[in-house]
């Protein structure tokens, strides 16, 4: 019912159903000696740019539909990535280099006795599960209502949020802060019990990112073919008629907001056991902008559009970084410039016709 | 010369006081029908020490079609913010239906209260259908998660085609706003309001780059309007202030000028002086 006359939902979550069923058999089933075999390599590749296509739609959701552009969404993937890191941190335990049981290696390495605070209840994976969507939650709630409060729109608001974002990557720098500093959470062992270098344990997280960007797919699609949804594309288009009209609009952009801000955490989450690291770079304001580019590239206001862009972005960027690296970002303001002069509704606009998005 | 507004007749028969559903017999309860449905005293708006707004009262009764004018600043949007809630009046106090303090509550908040708001510059929202413009504006409970699961119900809809009829673009219901004209783009920010169910509407020149005869149609709609509503005009033509021909109050930097019918402001010498005259 949902996604009636939305072809391209349906089309991406078809291919969605196909790949859970059809990856981790090539992977794991068909032998490498096969042409067919999907090496774990790529299985995990393209399970990296499942998380980020989720992260691509919590920005179409902010940014296409009620249009708040941010450039700190990174920030948020960031923070869902540190709380599954430190569960993973945790879950090593006493395997470490210094072989502490409790104590993650960083934290010897720096002469720490005892395990800080805010580092208790992460042994437990459904606690660090919860964390990973209230504190990026928590933190666009509150930097939400205070934004959208006194009414910072725009490009004002654009530029806050890369200074949330820079902030909390300098802050994550230092030593002091207990998340590792420079080198972030890295040589994680087990996840669940599961070996995180298995090829199983991959396959499994490809399956699950799979899973997690449709339920993000649709839980999106739920929201914005809502009233609710109406109303939040109503604030784009003319903030001052929604609010006369009777609607708290601020209450609307947090909550949405902050429903993207734990989408942004869960693909955080789910990309740092397939990279095997989070480090500060992570909130790095340019992470923040490429996923803007994601967007844009592919269309948006559309949800699939973005899952499209961050495909395809990411394609070119594995491909690129590796043939050309000296091209790469050259090729990247290249094509923002493109598509925002020549497809300003970017790739999916080229399939719509005249059809104009909501 | 200033019309005094008409205060109510003395002694109030029984009668009228059932007729209009308020008092009892033991305690004298105001007459409704001339009762100010706005009532705006002493307002003074500056910016940067600009007065916008100077010492401004304005009473409007209950279902009375009232248009203002006046020339450029002399306030008459600033006063349509004030009462909206948009801008906060450095004194005076402001009352909607007798005890809604306007000056105490935020824009959504005075819009629940009863009061829409047209701009100057039509203002729908483009990409959404006209069908779904006017369902967001339908009166309903417009917190968050009602919005997330609220359905249209039968009475909503006929409600909903019923302004549509009004506003004469039933044919148009599945368009994009985007694509109507610009006179029927204000028609439906008209229909926007009515959905809202206001008791008092506010239009900031509602015919603003219509042709002749969408004018004409306007002042038809306004005139039937009124007495269901109580409908504010702020409007610059001329011709069509005229064609509705009801109470005009001329305000002039931030004060009110002369009020009275149409004929009685045009000879005020003052009036002519600041802007009639040009």
């Amino acid at each position: 019912m949902l996604l009636k006359r939305d072809l391209g939902g349906t089309l991406l979550l078809a291919l969605l159903g196909i790949a859970i069923l059809v990856v981790p058999v090539l992977n794991l089933a068909v032998p490498e000696s096969s042409s067919l075999h999907l090496s774990t390599y790529t299985v995990t590749l393209l399970g990296k740019y499942l998380t980020y296509a989720l992260l691509a739609i919590a920005l179409d959701l902010i940014w296409g539909y009620c249009g708040i552009m941010s450039l700190g969404h990174s920030a948020f993937f960031a923070l869902g990535g540190y709380a599954m890191g430190m569960y993973l941190m945790r879950a090593i335990g006493p395997r470490g280099v210094y072989g502490d049981p409790v104590l993650p290696d960083f934290m010897v390495f720096l002469n720490w006795k005892e395990l800080p605070w805010y580092w208790y209840g992460f042994d437990q994976f459904w606690f660090a599960a919860l964390m990973v969507m209230l504190v990026p939650g928590l933190l666009a709630l509150v930097f939400g209502w205070l934004a959208f409060r006194s009414r910072v729109t725009g490009v004002y608001l654009s530029i806050i949020t890369q200074a949330l974002t820079y902030a909390l990557m300098l802050a994550f720098f230092r030593n002091d802060m207990g998340f590792g500093g420079n080198n972030g959470l890295t040589d994680f062992k087990t996840l669940l019990g599961f070996d995180v270098h298995a090829d199983s344990t991959r396959a499994g997280l490809f399956v699950v990112s799979a899973l997690a960007l449709a339920l993000g797919y649709v839980a999106c699609r739920a929201v914005v073919s809502s009233k609710l949804g109406r109303v939040v594309v109503a604030i784009r288009d003319a903030e001052d008629r929604t609010r006369f009209l009777g609607y708290r609009v601020e209450l609307f952009k947090l909550w949405v907001f902050v429903l993207s801000a734990v989408l942004a955490g869960i693909a955080g989450a789910l990309y740092v056991p397939q990279v095997g690291i989070i480090n500060p770079s992570e909130f790095s304001p340019l992470n923040s902008i490429e996923v803007v580019i994601w967007v844009s590239v592919g269309g948006r206001a559309t949800l699939y559009g973005a899952v499209a862009g961050a495909g395809l972005v990411n394609y070119a960027k594995t491909y690129l970084t590796g043939a050309l690296p000296e091209v790469w970002l050259f090729a990247l303001g290249g094509l923002f410039v493109l598509v925002t002069v020549f497809l300003p509704r970017g790739l999916v606009g080229l399939f719509r016709g005249r059809k104009e998005p909501p | 010369m200033q019309f005094e507004p008409q205060r109510p007749r003395k002694p109030v028969r029984r009668i009228d006081l059932m007729t209009y559903g308020f008092g009892s017999a033991s305690e004298p309860a105001p007459d409704a029908s001339s009762a100010p449905i706005l009532y705006i005293e002493d307002i003074t708006v500056s910016f940067d020490g600009f007065k916008a707004l100077d010492g401004l009262s304005l009473y409007v009764d209950d279902g009375e079609l009232r248009c203002i004018i006046g020339p450029n600043g002399a306030g008459k949007t600033t006063m349509m913010d004030v009462i909206t809630g948009k801008t906060r009046p450095d004194q005076g106090t402001a009352f909607f239906a007798r005890s809604v303090d306007l000056l105490s509550l935020s824009e959504p908040e005075i819009a629940q209260a009863g009061i829409g708001r047209k701009f100057q510059v039509p203002t729908v929202f483009e990409h959404q259908s006209v069908f779904e413009n006017l369902e967001l504006a339908l009166y309903s409970n417009k917190a968050v998660w009602p919005s997330l699961f609220a359905r249209l119900n039968g009475a909503e809809r006929d409600r909903i085609e019923e302004v549509l009829a009004i506003i004469g673009l039933t044919e148009s219901r599945y368009s994009r706003a985007g694509v109507l004209s610009h006179g029927q783009k204000q028609w439906l920010e008209i229909g926007m309001l009515l959905m809202q169910s206001p008791r008092l509407l506010l239009l900031d020149e509602p015919v603003a780059g219509m042709t002749h005869e969408e004018t004409e149609h306007t002042a038809e709609l306004l005139l039937s309007l009124a007495g269901r509503h109580t409908i504010i005009v702020v409007e610059h033509d001329m011709e069509f202030v005229r064609s509705i021909g009801r109470r005009v109050t001329v305000l002039h930097e931030g004060r009110m000028l002369a009020e009275g019918r149409m004929q009685e402001v045009q000879n005020h010498p003052k009036v002519i002086e600041v802007y009639l005259g040009a």
